[in-house]
């Protein structure tokens, strides 16, 4: 282990952040609120902590996988620790568990939140809440890989632990390049978003943050009844954009290649809008009832759906109240999740189409033992590696979920409370069912529950191992030359 | 440059880790998952698994932005399909490698109808080298510059040598020679050094001369080892073929030692002077019976590098004679210096230089000034030849009035064919070919050495 190395990283991402604190500084300037004060705090303190990190010797270049999984899930760790202490320091989340779970939440996109009145915020901590959202969900060491060229073994192994997916690819040669490439696609379609947001006539600070919660696939809303209160065209909108932060970037990177065939080609994109499809469909005949016309119902359905699938967890009605038909499909879509290398979260379309291929092969043996048969994905084979790795992750998926589920049931909740409370921060959507449901919070756990959820949510958005690799003795050992 | 290279072999790895650190965007190709994983974690580099001749893999590969490909696997045919769909497919220049001799004589004819920019044979070029150095058999490692008007030779300083403890500047007046000492390896630390530097026993320099000035040297250092005469050979392989294809042309006696007896049959065909042994070099008799106390060179060429280190060192032990010894795969660098072998010779590694100057030439049409770049200590420090092609700040001062960087030596002048290897009075002129040793590689004007 090259503690060196990861301190440097660590000291790095926190300079960082003390640079995207300014931000909501600017905005506590605009609305002349005392907040902004404990932002310049926090960024004192990121500095200080930051460049004390960074004083470590440069010349230890070592750096492999496991540097780079151990340095991505410490960096996180040390994002949320800093980023929750504005909302501490002003005393507008008094406990400092709660503060550090709602900015969690925020980095992981999850959306889940703990406040029962969220518009008592200032506008500052509403603007950091939702901007956590948006460096959260294409990741910030990723933004760091943009903009600084290091050098080295870093980057890759930095990038893979990052970002979401079973195969993380580049786009063209250089990491830096790669990022930058991903990152400008990101500011583009949040920049839209806002644009689109604006023309229907959303106050701009509104249409920033949600646009940030859109981006991100997060989903912290800043009215306590979250998009309800809304326009039609409005909730439209965020509908379609967050149908298109769920789409895996680099079918957009083909798109900006003026390669058209290669985006409509992709399986998993075709799959996951044939999932959007279907689903919103038959929720909205099951609902139509509630509604005054189809039409409607099939508005409010699918903006259920793009919110659960691609884990952002805006919400328009109080899905809880909908028929058990509606409330198990939404279920089932928080598991399958968003395309690999979007913004969202869950297992990831692609992971389920490479399990279900897996299994149609495996009940091929069964019927020609002799059969020879690889498994195939936009017509390249997958490699045994990947098959491997897809099947560890659903075992180690399911693991963390039921001992997570466990280790809630201690707090005294109903069944399905602790089950939709896991899925949503494992799966980084935000609202569950009964009283974690769309209209509640996450207020009333333990705090012992309460980190067990936090630790779901980390575990969730950067994809289970990183986080894990933490808790291996073996991560810990120094190197033996030293 | 978007650089594509096919074939990550040991040559092909080197020159992705090498054009990397140049700063240009690489991407391989190579037919195994393994090796494109390995090299494209361990590199900031693009890795398609794939056929590198097969058009959708090298558009996959990014082949319609590329200036240069670089095919080096193993097979000559498929290099050449490579370099040829790849041309095809855009306007990109192309380098092949082609090692099977019999296609050497017509690969002129395959440069021109192909479009190749260049051809490259790793055997031919290590065979070049080994050639060249036994041309001046004091030197551990010799570089030319300025069309072979200079040279810098590595030299070792051995125990109770006239160097010893000598002071750099003290070095023109003891010894009465005009040569100029332009890098220091100590141990593991290179030194670029100054006038005040001190030599150790031990020391390897690098040394900045013209031929007769670097001879006159040597001579004055007593160090000269005669011209060499005979030479032993352990190995048949195609170095040891083009190797002694050139001895034969020098006048020097060939004793080959080779243990596959068809090889044997096809060198004596091949080779009308040298004496070809059928043997396997590593069984000491072999070597004894052979007359290995009586040669002037011994060049270990076998394909086991450790067979080879373990000749030289008993060669070393047996004779006062010029020792070269081929590795080729064997990574542990610090080790094999710490052996005291003489000059090593890494075939994948002069051809990573090739190559690699290639590129440098290329963007010199695009921006650097970058005339030719020898790796002097391999990542440690390079040597830069510059053309002063424009006017610049550089010009007429004098140099001890400029502020270089740290770790930066301007070590030889080339002026309307005369050699001036500078001293403090000196200027740069407009036109000159300036020859710098830097520690700090990717320079790409005179200006540079610059402090900024």
């Amino acid at each position: 282990m090259n503690y060196k190395a990861i301190s440097k990283i660590i000291g790095l991402v926190l300079k960082f952040e003390a640079a995207f604190m300014l931000l909501p500084a600017i905005v506590a300037v605009i609305y002349q609120e005392r907040a902004g004060i404990y932002f310049a705090i926090t960024m004192f303190l990121c500095l200080l902590v930051g460049a004390a990190l960074g004083l470590v010797s440069k010349k230890d270049t070592e750096f492999y996988a496991k540097e780079g999984f151990a340095s991505v899930a410490l960096s996180w760790i040390a994002l949320s620790i800093f980023g929750a202490l504005p909302f501490y320091l002003s005393g507008e989340i008094p406990s400092y568990t709660d503060a550090l779970f709602e900015t969690i939440s925020g980095f992981t996109t999850t959306g889940a939140s703990i406040l029962s009145n969220v518009e008592a915020l200032s506008h500052c901590m509403l603007f950091w809440r939702s901007f956590t959202h948006w460096l959260g969900g294409m990741g910030v060491l990723v933004f760091i890989l943009a903009v600084l060229p290091l050098t080295g073994g870093y980057n890759m192994h930095l990038m893979r632990a990052e970002s979401p997916g079973p195969q993380v690819g580049k786009l063209v040669p250089r990491v830096h390049k790669t990022a930058t490439i991903l990152y400008g696609i990101y500011v583009f379609i949040t920049v839209v978003e806002i644009i689109l947001l604006l023309i229907g006539k959303m106050p701009l600070f509104d249409a920033v943050t949600i646009s940030f919660g859109t981006a991100g696939t997060g989903g912290f809303g800043i009215k306590n009844d979250s998009m309800a209160g809304y326009s039609d065209y409005i909730q439209n909108v965020v509908s379609i954009f967050m149908i298109l932060f769920g789409v895996n970037f680099n079918a957009y990177f083909f798109l900006l290649l003026r390669k058209v065939k290669n985006f409509f080609r992709s399986e998993e994109v075709l799959t996951y809008f044939g999932i959007i499809i279907v689903s919103t469909i038959a929720i909205a005949i099951n609902v139509n009832s509630l509604f005054p016309s189809f039409m409607k119902s099939l508005q409010h359905s699918l903006f259920q759906v793009a919110s659960i699938i691609t884990t952002t967890g805006f919400s328009t009605v109080d899905f809880d109240v909908w028929p058990e038909a509606s409330k198990s499909i939404l279920l089932l879509l928080m598991f399958i999740g968003a395309c690999a290398g979007s913004t969202g979260g869950g297992i990831k379309v692609s992971r389920i189409i490479i399990s279900i291929k897996l299994i149609k092969k495996e009940i091929t043996t069964f019927i020609h033992p002799r059969c020879v048969k690889s498994v195939k994905m936009d017509g390249k084979v997958i490699d045994d590696e990947t098959l491997k790795a897809v099947s560890v992750y659903f075992m180690t998926f399911v693991l963390v979920f039921l001992s997570s589920v466990l280790l809630l049931t201690f707090d005294d909740c109903d069944f399905i409370t602790n089950f939709t409370a896991v899925s949503a921060t494992i799966n980084n959507i935000g609202p569950g069912l009964n009283m974690v449901g769309p209209t509640q919070n996450f207020g009333f756990f333990s705090g012992f529950c309460k980190y067990v959820l936090m630790f779901d949510m980390l575990v969730g958005r950067l994809e289970l191992f990183p986080m894990l690799v933490l808790f291996s003795p073996n991560t810990w050992k120094k190197k033996q030359s030293a | 440059m978007n650089i594509i290279i096919v074939g990550c072999g040991k040559i092909g790895a080197l020159l992705t880790e090498q054009l990397c650190m140049e700063g240009h965007n690489v991407s391989i190709i190579d037919l195994d998952r393994d090796i494109v994983k390995s090299v494209s974690n361990r590199y900031d580099v693009l890795g398609v698994v794939g056929n590198g001749a097969v058009s959708t893999t090298l558009i996959d590969a990014g082949i319609e932005k590329a200036n240069l490909l670089i095919a080096m696997t193993g097979k000559d045919e498929l290099n050449l399909m490579c370099c040829l769909i790849a041309k095809k497919i855009s306007n990109c220049q192309t380098i092949s490698r082609m090692q099977n001799p019999q296609y050497s004589k017509q690969i002129n004819i395959i440069k021109e109808e192909l479009g190749l920019s260049m051809t490259i044979n790793p055997e031919y070029v290590a065979a070049k080298e080994v050639a060249k150095l036994l041309r001046f058999p004091s030197a551990v490692k010799v570089e030319t510059f300025a069309k072979g008007r200079v040279e810098i030779l590595k030299y070792k300083i051995p125990t109770d040598s006239k160097l010893q403890n000598l002071k750099l500047y003290e070095i023109s007046s003891k010894l009465n020679c005009n040569v100029l000492v332009c890098a220091v390896e100590r141990g593991q630390e290179v030194i670029i050094p100054n006038g005040q530097f001190q030599l150790m026993e031990g020391d390897l320099i690098s040394i900045v001369a013209t031929p007769q000035k670097a001879n006159e040297f040597f001579h004055k250092l007593g160090v000269v080892k005669g011209k060499v005469k005979n030479i032993m050979i352990v190995g048949g392989g195609g170095i040891s073929y083009y190797l002694v294809k050139q001895l034969e042309n020098m006048g020097i006696g060939v004793t080959i030692i080779e243990k596959n007896e068809e090889r044997c049959r096809f060198l004596s065909e091949e080779l009308s002077k040298a004496v070809v042994i059928h043997g396997d070099g590593i069984n000491q008799d072999i070597l004894d019976e052979e007359g290995i106390k009586n040669i002037d060179a011994f060049a270990a060429m076998t394909n086991l590098d450790e067979v080879n280190i373990l000749m030289t060192l008993y060669a070393k032990t047996q004779a006062n004679a010029k020792v070269i010894t081929k590795v080729h795969t064997i990574t542990y660098s610090d080790v094999i210096e710490s052996m005291k072998l003489d000059s090593i010779i890494c075939p994948k590694n002069i051809v990573a230089e090739c190559v690699i100057q290639y590129v440098r030439a290329m963007q010199n049409s695009i921006g650097s000034n970058v005339e030719t770049l020898y790796k002097i200590i391999e990542n440690k420090a390079e040597a830069l030849e510059f053309i002063v092609r424009r006017n610049s700040e550089i010009i007429g001062v004098p140099l001890e009035k400029l502020k270089l960087r740290d770790g930066v030596i301007i070590s030889c002048i080339h002026r309307n064919n005369t050699i001036i290897i500078p001293k403090g009075k000196d200027t740069i002129q407009l036109g000159d070919s300036v020859i710098i040793v830097t520690k700090k590689s990717g320079m790409d004007d005179i200006t540079d050495i610059l402090e900024k």
